[in-house]
């Protein structure tokens, strides 16, 4: 007992020695960063370090030792070699509106905030391609695009960097019709841990499709900032639908409403948006907003497309859904009625927290295969029930991806580990049908056990290798993804 | 009832764009900065679009006065839907003359030429603020007008506006032919989409100068210095309130 016990301050002591040893190297390097980026672009300040040490999840605020601002890829590249040579962690941060707690510093170190590299860069038209820099978000890209007739359709809730969603391959509610950033990026540019620069796809290159070598870009999207630092993204673009409709419909039950959902996907019809609230949300959404839906299992659909073809996809789908036991199929094409059908959908997040003053809420975030949606969906229900947790559903249903959005109380630490569990349990039904434990939001800090179990030792130990090639001082994001 | 109708559209930065102030101090740096047609006037073609497809405007025409590179704005207002544009150059000195009163003596000589109905713009352009062009060509005009409009209607032959005031919401109704300025509630405005920017291409944009309306452009306002906002300093903590209080005696403040 002794013995442990002197381990253990042994090893505490060994860690305030090695923070405080950070620390004093931090300080030294100070003078290096600034010659890079400029007096104002190191930060120092208690709030600025708070600031970029937390995101939009649960995980605890871990700020960084210091914070840079790097104006241009060579400063990232520049900034980076220093860290490299005196073994300080790199965090890439965009807007900190991740949902993983992926900016956290568990290890102190360097945060590099690209905030001011926020240029929309060569955009063609013509090719459907733009590049952007890490300080542009997705609704800066569109409002930039508008006159165009180009937009970049993924759209997670946030208004989030588009490089940051590179990194944490996020995607949206139309991925259904337009994929996820996966699908949609065409190159980066990226600086490793020791600062080096290197464009995945080849300098400048956009061609459409190709073959050539190993697919190094899409090793770097969803790779959360561990592998390298994205500094520009090539994305690809679509034609703003001429028309849009909106659709909104009521079903007995979770099976009739997937139901409808995988009809509609097998017949063709190129849905842009299939979204799913249950019981509990609808109820949420009606108290919330003072709406009258139907306290059922209720789907949201969007049409994408010309005049004449949308007539056709609304016919075919409303159809569909009669013969499933849709009920209230009420569509519109103008703006004002489909923003007044689609709002419960819109306020979902906060009718949720309304639900319980005071609370705040946490995301799950499970995708499986859509034949799998209604059973998942029952089964986590009955848990939520069992366990006394709040836990109205919104789902992705055209992906078979669902988040139970937990309201809780953060005070209360029996029902923070009653969460917990449920989560754990939940990612793990969804492993165990053929799914996996994240669809859009990353690994960050809480899955990591939890992608191990999914993806199995030898893939994981496949990970580590390619880690351990790329950043062998493990400098990068340290602590994410990778256990 | 069927009225053509004139929109009129600026160009100017996308909104999303920091604005530095040249270093002459004469006015913004300009090189470089994307462009885009000022938000109230996207408002006010998207509410002329509007009143055409409820068929209550028989042709809309879009307006810009400017260089070479006014004609983007306007292709984008009929991409939006307007049917024809007018292009009144002015460039150069001129341009960075041009002000309300001498764009609202051009949308007035136009409306006449027009035979419009009815002259619709946004409510102020975001580079000045002005927020005058509207309310001055109704005045050369001579006609009512209905100025921050959040709804707009026909009763008969005579318009129904509804318009934000300070108080709340006032509803007028003026007869027709009659200047309308669009206030930001009055409509989103739709995304031009690639179909219409190609449709846009083969409509027609005349183009005229000044002189051809019988409008001098001299302007009676000379620009004599642009100043960027004083910089934000940082704060000073104090460590008690009688410390607060003395600070605050000490710059006049109390």
């Amino acid at each position: 007992l002794i013995y442990a016990k002197s381990l253990f301050s042994d090893l505490l002591s060994f860690c305030c020695c090695f923070f405080f040893l950070q620390k004093s190297v931090v300080d030294g390097v100070l003078p290096s960063f600034r010659s890079v980026c400029g007096e104002d672009g190191v930060s120092l300040s208690e709030a600025i370090r708070e600031q970029h040490g937390k995101d939009e999840s649960v995980h605890k605020c871990c700020p960084p030792d210091v914070v840079v601002f790097p104006r241009s890829v060579d400063e990232v590249s520049a900034l980076a070699k220093i860290c490299h040579m005196h073994c300080l962690p790199i965090i890439p941060f965009g807007t900190g509106t991740g949902l993983e707690g992926g900016v956290g510093a568990m290890k102190g170190g360097v945060c590099f905030s690209l905030r001011n590299m926020d240029q929309v860069l060569d955009l063609h038209v013509e090719d459907f391609d733009v590049t952007v820099e890490p300080g542009v978000t997705r609704k800066a890209l569109n409002s930039y695009l508008r006159d165009t007739g180009l937009w970049f359709p993924v759209d997670p809730g946030a208004d989030a960097s588009l490089c940051g969603m590179a990194a944490t391959s996020a995607s949206g509610t139309n991925a259904v019709r337009y994929g996820t950033m996966r699908e949609n990026i065409m190159n980066l540019e990226v600086v490793l841990a020791d600062g080096t620069i290197i464009n995945t796809a080849g300098k400048g290159r956009r061609p459409r499709k190709t073959s050539a070598g190993y697919n190094l870009t899409n090793l770097f999207v969803g790779s959360e900032g561990t592998l390298g630092i994205i500094t520009k993204t090539t994305l690809r673009l679509y034609g703003i639908p001429e028309a849009v409709v909106s659709a909104v419909c009521s079903f007995p039950s979770v099976q009739a409403a997937v139901d409808s959902t995988v009809q509609i996907l097998q017949s063709g019809v190129p849905i842009a948006r299939i979204e799913f609230l249950d019981d509990v949300m609808i109820d949420a959404c009606n108290r919330f907003s003072s709406l009258s839906y139907p306290v059922t299992p209720t789907l949201f659909l969007e049409f994408h497309g010309s005049e004449r073809s949308l007539e056709e996809q609304v016919n075919t789908s409303e159809e569909i859904t009669q013969c499933n036991g849709g009920s209230d199929f009420q569509w519109a094409k103008d703006e004002e009625t489909r923003s007044r059908l689609w709002k419960a959908r819109h306020d979902a997040w906060y009718a949720a927290l309304a639900l319980r003053p005071g609370c705040k809420a946490y995301a799950t975030d499970v995708c499986v295969p859509l034949s799998m949606l209604p059973q998942i969906i029952v089964e986590t229900k009955e848990d939520l029930i069992a366990n006394k947790l709040t836990g109205p559903i919104a789902g992705h249903v055209g992906d078979g991806n669902f988040h139970c959005l937990m309201v809780l109380d953060p005070n209360d630490p029996d029902e923070l580990q009653r969460v917990h569990l449920f989560t754990e349990r939940l990612a793990r039904r969804a492993l165990a049908m053929s799914g996996t434990c994240t669809g859009e939001h990353g690994v960050g800090l809480g899955k990591r056990a939890l992608l191990v179990e999914e993806m199995g030792a030898q893939a994981i130990q496949v990970m580590q290798s390619l880690k351990e090639t790329l950043d062998p001082k493990n400098l990068m994001n340290p602590g994410k993804v990778l256990q | 009832f069927q009225v053509g109708l004139l929109v009129s559209v600026k160009r100017f930065f996308l909104f999303l764009f920091e604005i530095r102030v040249k270093p002459d101090k004469s006015g913004v740096v300009t090189d470089g900065v994307k462009h885009s047609m000022n938000p109230f006037c996207e408002i006010a073609v998207e509410e002329a679009v509007k009143l055409k497809e409820k068929k209550l405007i028989k042709e809309v025409v879009a307006v810009s006065c400017g260089p070479q590179q006014a004609q983007e704005t306007i292709r984008t207002a009929l991409a939006m839907g307007a049917d024809r544009g007018i292009h009144v150059q002015v460039a150069g000195k001129d341009y960075e003359n041009l002000g309300p009163l001498q764009v609202s003596k051009i949308m007035a000589a136009l409306a006449k030429k027009e035979e419009a109905q009815l002259v619709i713009l946004g409510k102020q352009a975001i580079d000045d603020d002005c927020n005058q062009t509207g309310q001055m060509t109704a005045a050369l005009l001579d006609w009512p007008q209905g100025t921050f409009a959040s709804e707009v209607s026909f009763e008969g032959d005579k318009l129904k506006v509804v318009r934000e005031i300070d108080g709340g919401l006032e509803t007028i109704t003026i007869n027709t032919p009659a200047v309308v300025t669009a206030d930001l509630r009055l409509n989103t405005p739709r995304y031009a989409t690639l179909p219409n920017i190609m449709k846009a291409k083969k409509k027609k944009i005349a183009i005229m100068k000044p002189e051809d309306l019988g409008v001098d452009i001299t302007s009676r306002v000379e620009v004599l210095r642009v100043d960027e906002p004083p910089q934000r300093e940082a704060g000073v903590k104090v460590e008690t309130v009688q410390d607060l209080v003395g600070k605050l005696k000490d710059s006049g403040l109390v």
